[in-house]
């Protein structure tokens, strides 16, 4: 205990996780790769990172540049990826430098002699989907896709969830019991049918797909808040602030929301996951994001169109497999850091 | 000597493995426990009595203890090192023990017939019929009122003192020759603890059994043990017969702990002083509802038409039983329960206001709470703990101001300003509630509400707070009212005394009169099982 002193709650809990090798390993790998794939359009783009062109420097993903700039014939922007143009950005003292997988997710190549899907390949590193498009690029910018809207999923449901949880567990009594039955009423309702309903009648987008899904997602959480509170308000510590004269929000958030937090904090990497799996499962029964958007749960529906093209199922299986894996290893290292009774 | 003893410990040590790092819990001790006596093992928390009593039955976690000397003697068998098999034989029928919480050692899905005759049919070879009739033939032994009615229900039915004598009556059953008595009846009020306490004694000429009685309680040592030993962080620093060490105590830390009893600290109070709060017929009443339309089919009346005032300086002790309604009424007269009945704080109403206008004259009365564990935010510094209501009450004040303010309320509750980054849980029992104090005399209330503040806290640490408590009485002239159902504690600390049974007030009046003289029965009861 004496080696302990001056170390917060919380920095413990931190000194606990950082025990758990593999959670904190897979923190770390997963904060690295999702941090590269934000940068998705540096690594994997049909447009090059810089042109060299007649002693000028062009930054083509950030710019957009008319190819006759470049002394080619049309107003439109820049093709990089038509033999005229790289031609003429490569003659002479011209130079272009590529990102390291010179595609975009809706880049069609078109190097590849074989018919779509088509195998890997020393263009495409993984292959082609059925329209012709890398699948590496689309599972870089699919992954990204799949995690930021995992991550908004997440924080919208849980601060409604905890918002309820707070409000039903510190008011109790009436305001709970009416809050305990709408909430058993609204977590009646079918929510696949809702979706396929939704889905038909607006146009499908990511933001409504969030919007539908965190309508449903909070209840779970709002539930383990609740009892946190419930359990909390009788508490001396919370009398003691009463008796100081602090108003409800103060006590609820200074007093109780820090020591409710546990179930918060150790469902979070659980419900990441969860997000990405209903993501991908919506996507691959069609009723996710729109066609072109890229997703890994449209990969493993052509996957199984093309139950010869491995390369698509088991790649987005494989990337799937891995981000889902480390975010329940970190699970796991954070309910054990949680876990005041370790040492 | 020797074959008088029923059971000797030599040279016992009991170490704990913990994460890190082994503690020593025992050290090397040595006692006898003669047969048919009551020897008593008396220490402060944390020092290793209760160690001592588990490991004669060797009940701890076997992963996590070990025992590098020593040998525990009983028949001619050293316990440590029996089988575990051949130590079920003796658990329960040779020795027998009870706990200090009788809600949690019953199993409350069971009803008690079924826990009773257990361990009849498992060491006495009984029969159901016979078990139940042995069980019910106990039961009135121990004192239990209708004894074949009684046994057939569940332990929530009970109370505290009928389930004590239960667990008695289990650990009778099969005639043990030695009980142990963890803390036998600290969970229970006055007068039941006595009565326990008499039946014990009763039982054990009966019975002819040995008792072996941890406690921390010397009142109760002096007048039911034979012989003493006192622990103190894990060794025996004094063992003798109980009027030897009561009368001549000779080492140190044992004289310490018989100085520890409370003494009287009371300030004089300034004549004509001004009336701070008061309350005309106080009563708390929670309504018994049934059915879904809530109808109201009977009342609790938890205090029930309670008058009480306190002038400034003054502490009110407030004495009673559990249930008696001590706590809610004090509750009541600081808004944090609802009631009905006039208050008036310094000549203002405060039972009209609504709570917003309360809320900025809080800082007027203060309360401190029984458990220093739970009082504390365990997420926050002891800085922000205790600089809290400066935000709220004086907002004026520059941080620099709060922080030279924090620093010099922690001297005077006698803590130093190195522990303000520090967070609750590094603190021992005393330490919090100097800390629980320091949070509230920061806002310079006039009335600070004491419920059972010394109760969770060592003899010796509880006489610290209760001159902590007078100094800072003296010094700011704070009333308190002292809530607390331990006599000797209220009578070294009170002006006055309120004693209460059921909600209604039984008795009033200065203290060293109501204590010399009391009127009502039932003050008398109390007076006498406490034992003062």
């Amino acid at each position: 205990m004496k080696s302990n002193n001056h170390i917060s709650p919380s920095q413990r809990s931190w000194l606990r996780f950082k025990a758990n090798r593999r959670g904190y390993y897979s923190l770390w790998v997963f904060l690295f790769v999702f941090v590269l794939s934000l940068f998705a359009e540096v690594i994997s783009n049909d447009k090059p990172l810089i042109v060299h062109y007649q002693n000028e420097y062009y930054f083509p993903i950030f710019k957009f540049y008319k190819e006759t700039e470049f002394g080619g014939d049309f107003e439109t922007e820049a093709d990089y990826k038509d033999s005229y143009v790289r031609k003429i950005l490569t003659d002479n003292d011209n130079w272009m430098l590529e990102p390291l997988n010179a595609f975009n997710h809706t880049t069609i190549s078109y190097d590849s002699d074989l018919p779509n899907p088509a195998p890997p390949s020393e263009f495409n590193v993984l292959g082609t989907d059925d329209r012709g498009r890398d699948v590496l690029a689309r599972l870089i910018y699919g992954f990204r896709l799949s995690i930021l809207f995992a991550i908004a999923l997440t924080i919208i449901g849980t601060a409604v969830g905890i918002l309820a949880g707070m409000v039903q567990g510190y008011f109790g009594g009436r305001v709970d019991l009416f809050f305990q039955r709408f909430i058993e009423v609204w977590g009646s309702m079918p929510e696949l049918y809702l979706l396929i309903i939704f889905a038909s009648i607006f146009q499908p987008s990511v933001w409504l797909l969030v919007i539908l899904l965190s309508m449903f997602g909070w209840m779970g959480l709002s539930d383990y808040v609740r009892a946190e509170f419930l359990k909390g308000r009788n508490l001396d510590y919370v009398k003691s602030a009463r008796a100081l004269g602090l108003t409800d929000r103060a006590i609820m958030l200074r007093h109780l929301l820090p020591n409710s937090l546990t179930p918060v904090i150790t469902f979070m990497p659980f419900r990441i996951s969860g997000a990405i799996l209903a993501l991908t499962s919506l996507d691959y029964l069609g009723l996710g994001v729109p066609a072109d958007t890229p997703s890994l749960g449209e990969l493993l529906s052509q996957g199984k169109e093309n139950i010869s093209a491995w390369w698509l199922s088991l790649s987005t299986f494989g990337v799937l497999v891995g981000a889902l894996m480390m975010l329940i290893f970190i699970g796991e290292a954070v309910r054990e850091a949680l876990d005041t009774r370790r040492v | 000597m020797s074959n008088d003893n029923l059971i000797s410990i030599n040279d016992l040590s009991v170490d704990f493995k913990a994460a890190n790092e082994i503690v020593h819990a025992v050290k090397n001790i040595s006692f006898d426990i003669p047969a048919g006596k009551n020897v008593a093992l008396v220490g402060e928390s944390g020092s290793g009595k209760s160690v001592t009593a588990l490991s004669i039955l060797n009940l701890h976690d076997a992963s996590h203890v070990n025992y590098p000397n020593g040998e525990i003697i009983y028949q001619n068998k050293n316990l440590l090192t029996q089988t575990e098999r051949d130590l079920r034989n003796i658990r329960g029928s040779d020795i027998a023990m009870i706990f200090q919480e009788p809600m949690t050692s019953l199993n409350p899905v069971y009803p008690v017939s079924k826990q009773m005759i257990e361990p009849l049919m498992q060491h006495q070879n009984y029969n159901r019929e016979e078990a139940l009739k042995r069980s019910i033939e106990l039961f009135d032994r121990v004192g239990i009122p209708d004894p074949s009615r009684l046994i057939n229900s569940f332990p929530h039915m009970m109370s505290g003192g009928q389930r004590q004598r239960v667990m008695i009556a289990m650990a009778l059953a099969c005639k043990p020759k030695l009980l142990i008595a963890d803390e036998p009846t600290t969970a229970l009020d006055v007068t039941i603890q006595k009565q326990i306490l008499e039946l014990l004694k009763e039982l054990q000429s009966e019975f002819n059994m040995s008792v072996l009685m941890i406690t921390h309680d010397l009142n109760l040592v002096k007048h039911y043990s034979d012989y003493v030993c006192v622990m103190n962080q894990g060794q025996i620093v004094e063992q003798n017969s109980v009027n030897a060490v009561f009368e001549s105590p000779k080492h140190e830390y044992t004289q310490h702990l018989l100085a520890s009893q409370p003494e009287r600290h009371i300030n004089s109070l300034v004549s004509n002083s001004e009336l701070l709060i008061q309350g005309k017929d106080i009563r708390v009443y929670f309504p018994v509802t049934k059915g879904f339309f809530k109808r109201k089919i009977d009342e609790i009346r938890a205090v029930d038409q309670v008058d009480i005032h306190l002038v400034k300086g003054e502490t009110l002790g407030v004495v009673g039983e559990s249930g008696s309604g001590k706590t809610t009424l004090g509750m009541a007269l600081l808004k944090l329960q609802n009631s009905t009945g006039e208050i008036n704080f310094k000549k203002q109403r405060l039972d009209t206001l609504k709570e917003a206008d309360v809320r900025p004259l809080r800082k007027y009365f203060q309360v401190v709470f029984q458990d220093p564990f739970s009082s504390l935010s365990p997420r926050m510094t002891i800085e922000q703990i205790i600089g809290e209501g400066l935000q709220i009450h004086f907002p004026e004040l520059t941080p620099d101001q709060r922080m030279k303010k924090i620093s010099q309320v922690l001297r005077e509750v006698g803590l130093d300003d190195s522990i303000l980054w520090r967070y609750p849980h590094e603190f021992s029992g005393g330490q919090r509630q100097r800390i629980a104090i320091a949070r509230v005399v920061i806002l310079e209330p006039e009335l600070i509400l004491l419920d059972e503040p010394t109760s969770a806290l060592d003899v010796s640490v509880q006489k610290q707070v209760l001159e902590l408590l007078a100094q800072l009485q003296q010094k700011h002239k704070i009333s308190y009212i002292f809530i607390s159902h331990d006599l000797n504690v209220i009578r070294s600390i009170s002006h006055r005394v309120l004693v209460m049974k059921q909600g209604k007030v039984v008795e009033q009046g200065e203290t060293e009169l109501l204590f010399n003289t009391p009127e009502q029965n039932y003050t008398k009861e109390l007076l006498n099982a406490a034992m003062v």
